[in-house]
């Protein structure tokens, strides 16, 4: 290893340390409770993003001076059996694309962060926001460097876990601590088809490695080294994950949902990084994509269907909030179609354009309504929103069903509703009804003590 | 066979068995749950001492150096072996957190007594192989719950009649096997009876009635030591995996998976935690037989990580609704409680180990749920992708559970509703496990596999099986030919 290869690798290190630190002192203080200032907290919160942040373009500044388009960062294998070529080897990568999106995470981290510190200032979950927030965190930085599909996953399980407990934060109240299960539910299905798209693809190239996947050059001039039916396969399932992360058509439904989470956390998931985490795994594989026409087709037509839902869903929605997130998955659909038609490095930079303009907007919402508010009371009347003219050329009954389409969310989580949700609860009640029958029969008596539960014990304010 | 330092077998199964006498002979003094959770540390620290001894050995097995008990069994009767050793220990934390987490207003409804005795049968059942003595341990075990469900009145025929044709099975089973020749078709006879009986006490759909009925009717610290260690995955490991065909086994593998994605999905719809928990230990017990049986190196590593992994969180699990329980009683999932407020810590565990238990990254279960899969994956795609849909439904269900007894409108209560000391202790023993096993899993997943490829040549060895082997190796698709079908 030369001078500049060990540079190179403690620059990585650093990297992915610090998050990793950052949530080790935040987990660790939770579980001892250990009781930290806010202002610790944030500090240490910057602390670790800048930790980050700092080393990455010190990466960027030597790549550009040495004229290196590729660092890899070994770390070893975390666990490997020889004798049977398992291995789940740690690397991350400094690339074209994982660099711009690591800093794009680390940059809006700390942008967030520095407004969270104020925004949630005497909260009593703060302590709780920051805990997971250094998981997203975490997440992301792993997501973004992950050189083999399984860190990948890891960095994707940890973002998903972050933004479903975000999406409860305020878990007095009954709607976000539904919401949250909602998108919890969506991501672990979604995950698992990436789950399985992992080991399939471990399984055909014998190893996890993006390197092995893709046969020759770095990103994006790499070629799948799979069939194009294998591509599909594999491909299929990406897309699964992808559109689940990315709330594309159908799993749009959770993305208004999110939105029950304090502005930051919105901010940077469903206006910039999480949200954004589908198609930066399009991008990653898309030597995978190019190996097959259809699944290219597939693509551009999800990506096509989920921006012009968005469109449509953002503009007769009544919350700022979900207004912008919709506003956030017709840009996100627009990206798809992008990776869908090879246009990556067009792609690359939507992503970051868009997200910055997403953050700074979600940021902004609170304080906008009541500009607005002190606005219209000094004209004395309400701000003129003149009407999309293209709607205009569209017959009335059109109008009303793309108003009734949008209003209604695209009818998505209705149909998810009727079409899974309400079957699976039918087919395994009778099956739970079948063995209360059976337990009753053999016992002739009723089985279940778990009936005369009571529904709120806590409120007995007696011994148990 | 090499020995140990120390006969750290016999002394950590007589430990418990003579601590129960100890307990008798207290009574009902106050110091009682004291004295239980002395002798169940003294009884891990055994364990740790035999694992440790083993492991310096470096030997595949070994016995006792010292024998107290030759007069009762032959010197061969307990053995440690890469596959037991690390289910001892594991086994005897199980017990020791269990007693732990129990309250002192709840000790006279926990019989101290009968924990003790079931440890002594879980560690014998466990340090023993193949042998009549394996099958009288085995049933003997089925006793201490019978007896609790009787002492608490409860309606025990659920209950008898699984455990009484599950012995009846195992007895004719064996017997039948110790009568027949070793190449005889009759042989699948009786393999047929003791694998039926080692899947009904894992609870194999539709054979899993009795599980949900104990959860229902015993104490949740009976039936959480009852299920967790795994018995029925030991049962099979011990009698069923040497001998059966591959075929069979990819049968049982089938069953195995119907009933991980069936536990998965029940678990989802529970309106109660105990049943919800019963469900989701089904599920994830279930996962761990799938890896038993597919017996290619890494689906028998994965399932033996698993197995500690699945037995470590699902216990955390457990003793955090057990310890909700004990302070507010039964834990509907109807509506929210609140609860974060006021047990922090707890709340944190219960993720935590909820979490582990469907593999999340950085948790001990992780990597075995990866090997699972890519040895599922190896002999048959659709398996694996079954295995990934019972852990999305096992992980929508934890988070499910989560939300509905930590958050929701907080309420104030007379109780105290804090994590007591002991209680503390036992979730950080377990949260240290759960995260040092996740983030530095390779010791563990070499010493599985190690175990692994043990058990892989004992099948080959095997007359009655080493056809198969060799049959089901050439049928396993080689890497990179896997096909779109």
């Amino acid at each position: 290893m030369n001078y500049l290869d060990t540079i190179f690798q403690l620059l990585g290190t650093a990297v992915v340390a610090s998050p990793a630190i950052l949530l080790a002192i935040l987990g660790l203080s939770a579980l001892f409770n250990w009781s930290l200032s806010e202002s610790s907290i944030s500090r240490l919160t910057q602390a670790a993003v800048l930790f980050s942040l700092l080393p990455a373009i010190g990466i960027l500044v030597l790549m550009l001076a040495t004229g290196i388009r590729y660092v890899p960062i070994e770390l070893g294998n975390w666990v490997t059996i020889p004798e049977q070529d398992f291995h789940f080897h740690v690397k991350f990568v400094f690339d074209r694309l994982s660099i711009p999106f690591l800093m794009l995470s680390c940059v809006l981290c700390g942008v967030v962060g520095a407004f969270t510190r104020r925004y949630l200032h005497r909260e009593e979950g703060y302590r709780r926001f920051f805990l997971y927030y250094a998981v997203f965190f975490c997440g992301m930085v792993l997501s973004s460097l992950a050189g083999t599909i399984e860190a990948l996953f890891v960095g994707w399980e940890l973002v998903g876990l972050s933004s479903a407990l975000l999406v409860a934060y305020f878990h007095e109240r009954v709607n976000p601590v539904r919401n949250g299960q909602r998108v919890w539910s969506i991501y672990r299905l979604s995950d698992a088809a990436f789950l399985i798209a992992a080991i399939t693809m471990h399984h055909l190239s014998g190893e996890g490695d993006f390197g092995g996947l893709m046969s020759s050059g770095v990103w994006p001039e790499g070629t799948a080294a799979i069939s194009s039916s294998q591509a599909l396969l594999v491909g299929s399932l990406l897309l699964i994950a992808a559109a689940g992360k990315s709330a594309l058509f159908p799993f749009s439904g959770w993305l208004p949902r999110a939105m029950e989470g304090p502005t930051p956390s919105s901010a940077i998931f469903y206006g910039a990084l999480s949200v954004h985490l589908g198609a930066f795994l399009l991008l990653r594989l898309s030597p995978i994509l190019d190996a097959s026409l259809t699944l290219q087709l597939m693509v551009i037509a999800l990506g096509g269907v989920s921006a012009a839902c968005g469109a449509v869903m953002s503009r007769v929605q009544n919350d700022i909030k979900v207004s912008l997130a919709y506003a956030s998955l017709t840009q996100v659909g627009i990206i798809v179609v992008e990776i869908g038609l090879g246009l990556r490095y067009l792609a690359l930079i939507h992503i970051i354009g868009h997200a910055c303009m997403r953050t700074m907007q979600l940021l902004r919402a609170p304080t906008l309504l009541r500009d607005y508010n002190e606005l219209e009371n000094k004209i004395g009347m309400r701000l003129p929103h003149p009407p999309w003219a293209g709607a205009k050329s569209l017959p009335a009954s059109v109008q009303r069903w793309c108003y009734r389409f949008g209003f209604d969310r695209g009818f998505m989580d209705l149909a998810l509703d009727k079409w899974i949700v309400r079957p699976f609860l039918q087919t395994f009640g009778w099956f739970d009804r079948m063995e209360r029958r059976i337990t009753d029969a053999i016992s002739n008596e009723p089985s279940r003590e778990s009936d005369s539960a009571d529904l709120h014990p806590e409120d007995l304010k007696n011994v148990a | 066979m090499p020995e140990l330092h120390f006969p750290w077998i016999e002394v950590s199964i007589l430990v418990p068995l003579f601590g129960a006498l100890w307990i008798h002979l207290l009574g009902n003094r106050e110091t009682v749950l004291q004295h239980a959770i002395a002798i169940c540390g003294v009884t891990l620290a055994l364990t740790v001492g035999e694992l440790v001894d083993f492991v310096s050995i470096g030997s595949f097995e070994a016995h006792d150096h010292w024998l107290f008990l030759d007069w009762l069994f032959q010197r061969d009767i307990f053995v440690v072996d890469e596959l037991s050793a690390f289910q001892l220990p594991l086994a005897a934390l199980i017990f020791l957190v269990t007693v732990m987490s129990t309250l002192r207003t709840k000790a006279p409804r926990f019989s101290l007594k009968l924990t003790l005795i079931s440890e002594t049968l879980v560690l014998a059942t466990f340090s023993c192989r193949s042998s009549w003595t394996l099958i009288g341990l085995l049933i003997a075990g089925t006793i201490p719950p019978y007896l609790e469900l009787r002492r608490r009145q409860r309606c025990t025929r659920i209950y008898v009649l699984h455990m009484a044709v599950f012995a009846m099975l195992l007895v004719v089973g064996f017997g039948w096997l110790n009568r027949v020749e070793a190449g005889s078709s009759q042989v699948l006879i009786a393999g047929a009876l003791l694998t039926a009986a080692a899947l009904l006490r894992s609870g194999i759909f539709p054979l899993h009635l009795w599980m949900t009925d104990l959860f229902e009717k015993a104490t949740f610290g009976t039936a959480i030591l009852f299920t967790t260690p795994l018995v029925g995955a030991y049962a099979v490991m011990r009698l069923v995996l040497p001998m059966a065909p591959s075929w069979a086994l990819q049968s049982i593998a089938v069953l195995s998976l119907v009933t991980a994605v069936y536990g998965g999905a029940m678990a989802l719809i529970q309106r109660e935690a105990r049943r919800m928990f019963c469900f989701l230990l089904l599920s994830q017990s279930s996962l761990v037989l799938v890896g038993l049986e597919l017996v290619t190196p890494i689906g028998l590593t994965g399932a033996l990580c698993l197995w500690l992994s699945v037995g470590l969180s699902l216990t955390g699990f457990g003793i955090t609704l057990r310890c909700i329980e004990a302070r507010i009683s039964r834990v509907s999932l109807a509506d929210f409680h609140g609860l974060c407020r006021q047990m922090p810590m707890l709340a944190g565990f219960f993720l935590l180990t909820g979490l582990a238990s469907i593999g999340f990254p950085a948790t001990v279960g992780f990597v075995g749920m990866e090997l699972l899969i890519e040895g599922a994956v190896e002999v048959y795609p659709l398996v694996g992708t079954m295995v990934v849909i019972a852990a999305a439904l096992s992980g929508i269900t934890v988070l499910f559970a989560y939300f509905r007894i930590f958050t929701g409108h907080h309420n104030r209560t007379l109780v105290p509703m804090h994590a007591r000391p002991a209680e503390r202790v036992a979730v950080l023993i377990v949260t240290l496990l759960i995260l040092g096993g996740g983030l530095v899993p390779q010791p563990g997943v070499a010493s599985r596999y190690h175990a692994a490829e043990a058990l892989t040549r004992q099948r080959q060895t095997n007359p009655m099986t080493a056809a198969h082997v060799a049959d089901a190796e050439r049928e396993i698709v080689p890497r990179g030919e896997v096909s779109v079908q």
